[in-house]
């Protein structure tokens, strides 16, 4: 300090502030950094590793776009590669779980932020973790061994085959049950009390206030929900790889059995697969198509929550 | 004044109130709906995993022993004896060189009879709730097949978890699965831990509002709504195809040709560790968020730079957050099996997996397996095994919970 404080002839003190050289701190901080910049190397090697991998199928002699995207029998042995037969199974999955999980996700997330007591949401809540934490593949048994038999008893045994699209699809719904109610609950909670409030003051009953002040300041957080809820459902796989059934068919029956982009991934590549033949290599394409739907999905339900936070 | 007329009121206060409840009545429905389906869920895995259970055997124990004696009763010279009589030569001989019949005590003696002459087989199963209210039948239509052995039995217990995998689904167990599981996991925490919480400090304490870090941060949460089979396909394209030469520890020149083509525990935990990272992240950041400003505001104050900041204060705040949100990642990444199965978990493997570069099966996987057979009595197997993947998880699940609420502070 000495050095740096000198005395000028008039005798003020000047001060030379410097900035101490730290380079453990500087060494911690890029560290630290790059520990960051790998995440987006992940994405980048997804892109990337991905699209190399599957570069010679979308260039090869037998593909065109055209085909690959309305085409509907995907039969790699005979170069057909019409990816909608997989497409549409896992539309249908995705269907039926949207058909349990909006209903009961939104509504359980109404009664919990509307209605609930503090007791019960004591109990609702671990409950509702508990479902979100058990394992996909212990779903898939559920699927095959409870939802298909009692399908089945119901539609009669001809009707609904073993390996379905339903089942796998309602079992998938429970499954996202949570994630739904998570989200809109918090959205829900996120409206501002005050608005309701004043419907009460107005002599608004619950369902009242609910239905036409708290749900529609809550819309595009449900909607954020239900997007992400209609991602988790495309990208599922171990449900649909064991309850849906095996082979690519196009077929709107919800009752018969067909392959889901997923299910279709796992089934080729549990196999004895070898690098680069067609099989593999088209692996990657759908791969790609999956990753670029999610992600998509998932950056418009990331914008509505962001907007909605700003907005707040 | 004529013109005027009163108004007219109709009450409507009463069916909104019948509305208001028939809805109230529907919202409570749907929610326990919701715990109704756990409630199925499990009981449809316990009532799968307990019940009677017909064995017929290729040598009847009592064709072995020739009196209606047990088994277990016999002493072991007498067991080795029908050891003897009873496997060819070429298996005897085998058994030796593992070690002397003479050695073996009486319960191994007893499990090898079992396992290699009386060879029991399943011949049919019924569920927990069958047992119950069909028991009376059941218990008859066996004392027609005098042959036939009618147990209750338990596929949940505690052998499961000691024996290797076979394919025989009565003594079939989940050792290697188990075993791989938890080596997958090991090194999924060691790779995403610091990774994770480096990250998570980065973008809570060091970074400013720059293009590059909105970037990041929106990369994370992308990532963390990636389908897992898609993490499973990068695994597949870098770690076992790509650095197939490090995976597969032909550098170390460790792989035999078992271990080939990189489908090892250590592309299996890399592949896990990049699915369960921004978990951590997300987690972590969370954690760190928590720690009020005050906290580091005082420390700037006497002087201390950031990193002593955050060594000395943001961290040992904010690590019971942190190791709370780090242990339900990897639950999830325990549970995880399409990305394994996409990178290539074997299907059959009856040795424990000696290093990280050794072939794999995990937990799950062997669940999916299972559960994939026709046979019912795999069914059952698949049923217990899932058992122990539960009792894995609550056991982890609580551990983190007790965490949380031993050190909650803010």
């Amino acid at each position: 300090m000495q050095s740096q404080n000198m005395l000028t002839d008039t005798g003020k003190v000047l001060l030379v502030l410097k900035k101490k050289k730290r380079p453990g701190e500087k060494f911690i901080e890029t560290t630290l950094a790059i520990c960051g910049f790998i995440t987006v190397f992940i994405t980048l090697g997804i892109v990337f590793e991905l699209g190399k991998e599957a570069l010679p199928f979308f260039s090869g002699p037998d593909f065109h776009l055209l085909a690959f995207l309305t085409g509907t029998t995907w039969q790699p042995q005979i170069n057909a590669f019409g990816v909608l037969p997989l497409v549409m199974a896992t539309l249908s999955t995705t269907f039926f779980a949207l058909l349990i999980a909006i209903p009961f996700g939104i509504g359980i997330a109404v009664y919990l932020s509307e209605y609930a007591s503090r007791k019960v949401r004591a109990f609702i809540k671990p409950t509702l973790e508990i479902l979100a934490g058990i394992p996909t593949v212990v779903y898939g048994y559920f699927a095959l061994s409870f939802v298909t038999p009692f399908l089945r008893s119901i539609f009669g045994k001809d009707v609904v085959e073993i390996y379905n699209t339903a089942s796998a699809g309602i079992v998938m719904g429970v499954l996202i049950i949570p994630l739904i109610a998570s989200m809109s609950e918090d959205a829900l909670a996120a409206v501002p009390r005050t608005l309701r409030e004043a419907a009460y003051g107005l002599g608004a009953t619950r369902i009242e206030t609910t239905c036409r002040v708290v749900i529609p300041a809550a819309i595009s957080g449900l909607a954020a929900a239900i997007i992400v809820g209609i991602s988790r459902a495309i990208g599922e796989t171990m449900i649909v790889a064991l309850a849906a059934g095996a082979g690519p068919k196009f077929t709107l029956n919800p009752f018969k059995g067909a392959e889901t982009m997923t299910g279709h991934i796992v089934r080729v590549s549990g196999g004895d697969l070898s690098y680069d033949s067609i099989d593999y290599n088209s692996l990657f394409g759908i791969s790609l198509l999956l990753f670029f739907i999610t992600l998509s999905l998932n950056m418009v339900s990331q914008r509505v929550v962001r907007k909605l936070n700003e907005v707040k | 004044m004529d013109d005027l007329k009163a108004p007219v009121f109709v009450s409507t206060v009463h069916k909104r109130k019948r509305n208001e409840h028939g809805w109230k009545v529907f919202l409570t429905l749907t929610t326990s709906i919701g715990i109704i389906f756990l409630i199925v869920l499990l009981s449809n895995i316990i009532n799968q995993s307990f019940g009677y259970v017909s064995i017929g055997y290729k040598v009847s124990p009592q064709e072995l022993v020739g009196t209606n004696q047990p088994l277990e009763t016999l002493s072991s010279p007498q067991l080795a004896e029908i050891l003897r009589q009873r496997v060819s030569t070429g298996l005897l001989k085998q058994l030796e060189k593992e070690k002397p019949l003479a050695e073996l005590s009486e319960p191994q003696l007893v499990n090898l009879i079992i396992e290699k002459v009386a060879k029991p087989e399943v011949v049919q199963t019924w569920t927990l709730w069958q047992s119950l209210i069909q028991k009376q039948e059941i218990l008859q239509t066996a004392s027609q097949k005098p042959d036939e052995k009618l147990v209750f039995y338990s596929w949940f217990r505690p052998r499961i978890v000691s024996t290797a995998q076979s394919s025989n689904p009565l003594t079939a167990g989940v050792r290697t699965a188990l075993l791989g599981s938890l080596w997958i996991i090991l090194i999924a925490i060691l790779v995403s831990f610091p990774l994770g919480v480096g990250t998570a400090i980065y973008l809570e304490e060091y970074a400013s509002e720059s293009l590059l870090n909105r970037i990041i941060r929106t990369n994370i949460n992308n990532l963390a709504g990636v389908p897992s089979i898609i993490y499973g396909m990068l695994g597949l394209a870098v770690f076992v195809r790509g650095l197939s030469q490090i995976t597969s520890g032909a550098w170390l020149g460790l792989s035999g040709a078992e271990t080939a083509n990189g489908r090892t525990i250590l592309s299996a935990g890399l592949t896990l560790a990049l699915l369960v990272l921004p978990l951590i992240i997300i987690n972590a950041r969370e954690a760190i968020k928590a720690v009020p400003d005050a906290l580091r505001q005082a420390s700037y104050g006497i002087g201390a730079t950031r990193w002593q900041t955050i060594w000395h204060h943001v961290l040992p705040n904010s690590i019971p957050g942190i190791l709370t949100g780090s242990i339900l990642a990897v639950s999830r990444a325990l549970g995880e099996s399409a990305p394994l199965v996409v990178i290539g978990a074997s299907t059959y493997i009856t040795m424990d997996p000696a290093n990280i570069f050794s072939r794999f099966t995990a937990l799950p996987i062997q669940i999916y397996q299972w559960t994939a057979r026709p046979q019912p009595e795999f069914r059952n197997l698949a049923a217990g095994a899932i058992l122990v993947l539960l009792a894995l998880l609550l056991s982890i699940n609580s551990i983190a919970i007790l965490l949380r609420n031993r050190y909650k502070r803010y």
